[in-house]
């Protein structure tokens, strides 16, 4: 028996959610007094999951491109193969399109948006984000084999000593139904899913014109930009900035709203993130209450001095 | 084309949070219920499949009879037929497998689902479904066009989108983008007068176990007071993040 990962990377580049899942993946393996193994596509440097507490890499090298359909059953092959009772992906858009599928290969429950390691063991069960983050479940996985889904930024990254084997696998791949016309994808930005923080404009901003200094500010401070639901409703920013329960869920760090009020259906999606800095002109705004630190004040003058302020807070720590 | 809209019935994104029954149960207690939002796109675009290529569209819900209030907005939006799967949803993998037998029976090329429902946040009942109806798949569609047989969707992706092709029999996990917000229906009088005389068959369930049990629920902790500072001490505010909050 065993546990095993799913470690995603990018141009060869394992992304952060792989480094997530194997030090996640560690600690269960731990619990359950079991190894770790995870499975890696085209990795250049698998060996590198041993500081993350993976014993064996399974790289595959054979594969194309991501495809949900192909990777979930390449994945069940490696379970079958590992014999793994307990199988981990990330909450990336890849792993949350490909889970459920998996799910049905290797016939076992699934839980996704977990944000702890197992509560227990037997029965195993594992503690969830609910109604967007409004509130957690505890939840028992029934079936012989577990698939999790872990809530990304949740865990952490927690470097391990240890050294892994790593070994070429060659699973059988299905032919894919599914073909990709075109990627656009923006390379020079941080992107929401990926960012350590986020700086988000609301309404409070007044129009698309005044975007430069969440631009600026998010440029100081290495972040990706986000924005409420009736910003990019106006067509002010791209729905793909759209942050929120009907949006798309930040869990970073930090958090930075600039003329947001902090309706409840932002708060829901926003609300994972760790910390939160609110800039408001109004001191009733209900974000103060959600919010860590908080400024009271016009953003287009506090937003400037901070921007100031972090350009020489950056060059003294440099 | 017959396509089959799949709606969960959800909390109000307003909705207080509570639990009763020693935090075991969502307490329903004053929470109006809606079409989840992720659906609500997905069958705005079925009435555009309808109306432009003459598509057939049913909506479907597993759950018990206080969900046909739900439906029966759905029809007044414009679907055709709706059915409901008489028992109470335990879990994505139950829901899925209920859900592919009205696929299966009713024979549907296309099924519109959401990406996610915003109660429980599975996300996993759509992919499932395909998997086990044997359908193509794409999550997180934020375009869809339909030509014959063949599929053009446009999934989101993290940072961009990407644009797929592949054939019916599909299966998508939808949200915003795949109609504009602006272009969300609300029944009108009409429609909800023609809502009354359209079908709403209910089904009886296959019965298949839970393969998770949900033992408890809590709310998150309550948060301490937020630190203001003021503009012109921004200097200690960057220091606080740095030495205190470590997020800088
Ligand atoms: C079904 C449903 C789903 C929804 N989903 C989402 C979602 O996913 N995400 C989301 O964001 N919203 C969502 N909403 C909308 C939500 O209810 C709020 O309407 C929205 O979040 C408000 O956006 P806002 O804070 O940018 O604007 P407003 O509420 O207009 O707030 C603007 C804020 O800016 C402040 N302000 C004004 N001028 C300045 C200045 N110069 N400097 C600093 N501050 C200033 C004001 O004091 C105010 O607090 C949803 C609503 C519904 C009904
Ligand atoms: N009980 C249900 N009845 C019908 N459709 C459902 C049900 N639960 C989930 N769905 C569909 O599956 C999508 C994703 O739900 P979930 O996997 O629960 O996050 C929803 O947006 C619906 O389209």
């Amino acid at each position: 028996m065993s546990v095993l990962v799913y470690t995603e990377s990018q141009e060869g580049q394992f992304k952060k959610v792989a480094l997530e899942v194997a030090s996640y993946g560690k600690a269960v393996a731990e619990q359950l007094g079991t190894t770790l193994t995870a499975l890696a596509f085209s990795a250049n440097d698998p060996s590198q999951l041993g500081n993350y507490g993976v014993d064996k890499v399974l790289n595959v090298t054979s594969a194309s491109r991501f495809d949900a359909k192909v990777y979930a059953n390449a994945i069940k092959q490696a379970a079958e193969k590992e014999n793994a009772k307990v199988v981990i992906v990330s909450s990336s858009a890849d792993s949350k399109y490909l889970a459920p599928l998996l799910a049905i290969e290797l016939d076992a429950a699934y839980a996704s948006n977990v944000v702890a390691t197992p509560t227990e063991v037997s029965p195993f069960t594992v503690k969830r984000s609910a109604f967007t983050n409004k509130a957690f479940s505890f939840t028992s996985l029934n079936t012989d084999v577990k698939l999790i889904g872990l809530s990304k930024n949740a865990y952490g990254l927690v470097e391990n000593s240890g050294s892994a084997t790593t070994e070429d696998f060659s699973p059988t791949l299905l032919d894919s139904n599914v073909e990709v016309k075109s990627v656009d994808r923006s390379t020079d930005k941080v992107t929401i899913a990926d960012a350590e923080i986020v700086v988000s404009g609301g309404r409070g901003l007044k129009g698309p014109e005044n975007w430069g200094i969440i631009e600026e500010l998010a440029e100081v401070l290495g972040a990706a930009t986000a924005c409420s639901k009736p910003v990019s409703d106006l067509g002010w920013r791209p729905h793909s900035e759209h942050v929120g329960q009907t949006g798309k869920p930040v869990a970073s760090n930090l958090y930075i709203a600039v003329g947001i009020s902090g309706a409840i259906q932002h708060l829901a999606g926003i609300n994972a993130s760790k910390v939160k800095l609110v800039i408001n002109t109004d001191p009733e705004a209900p974000f103060f209450k959600a919010a860590d630190y908080g400024v009271v004040g016009d953003a287009f003058e506090v937003v400037p001095i901070l921007i100031e302020k972090l350009k020489e807070f950056k060059s003294q720590n440099a | 084309m017959k396509i089959l809209v799949c709606i969960s019935h959800v909390p109000d994104t307003t909705s207080k949070i509570n639990f009763a029954e020693g935090d075991t149960k969502f307490d329903t207690n004053g929470v109006q219920f809606v079409i989840n939002p992720n659906d609500e796109f997905g069958l705005t675009r079925a009435m555009w499949f309808k109306e432009k290529q003459g598509a057939s569209v049913d909506v479907v819900n597993v759950g018990g009879p206080e969900t046909e209030s739900t439906l029966r907005k759905a029809l007044a939006i414009g679907a055709d037929g709706a059915i409901r799967v008489n028992t109470q949803p335990m879990d994505g993998l139950q829901v899925a497998k209920e859900l592919a037998k009205v696929v299966q029976d009713g024979a549907y090329d296309l099924v519109i689902a959401g990406r996610e429902s915003i109660d429980y946040n599975g996300g996993m009942v759509p992919g499932m479904l395909a998997n086990l109806s044997g359908s193509n798949f794409i999550n997180n569609c934020i375009g869809l066009e339909i030509e014959g047989n063949q599929a053009t969707a446009i999934r989101e992706i993290d940072g961009g989108k990407e644009t797929l092709s592949t054939q019916l029999p599909l299966v998508i996990g939808g949200q915003k983008g795949l109609v504009e917000e602006s272009d969300l229906r609300i029944p009108n009088m009409r429609g909800i007068m023609m809502a009354r005389k359209k079908p709403l068959n209910v089904l009886e369930p296959l019965n298949t176990e839970a393969s998770t049990t949900t033992n408890r629920f809590v709310k998150p902790a309550p948060k301490g007071a937020v630190k203001l500072v003021d503009i012109d001490h921004l200097d200690d505010l960057v220091n606080m993040l740095h030495t205190e909050a470590k997020v800088i």
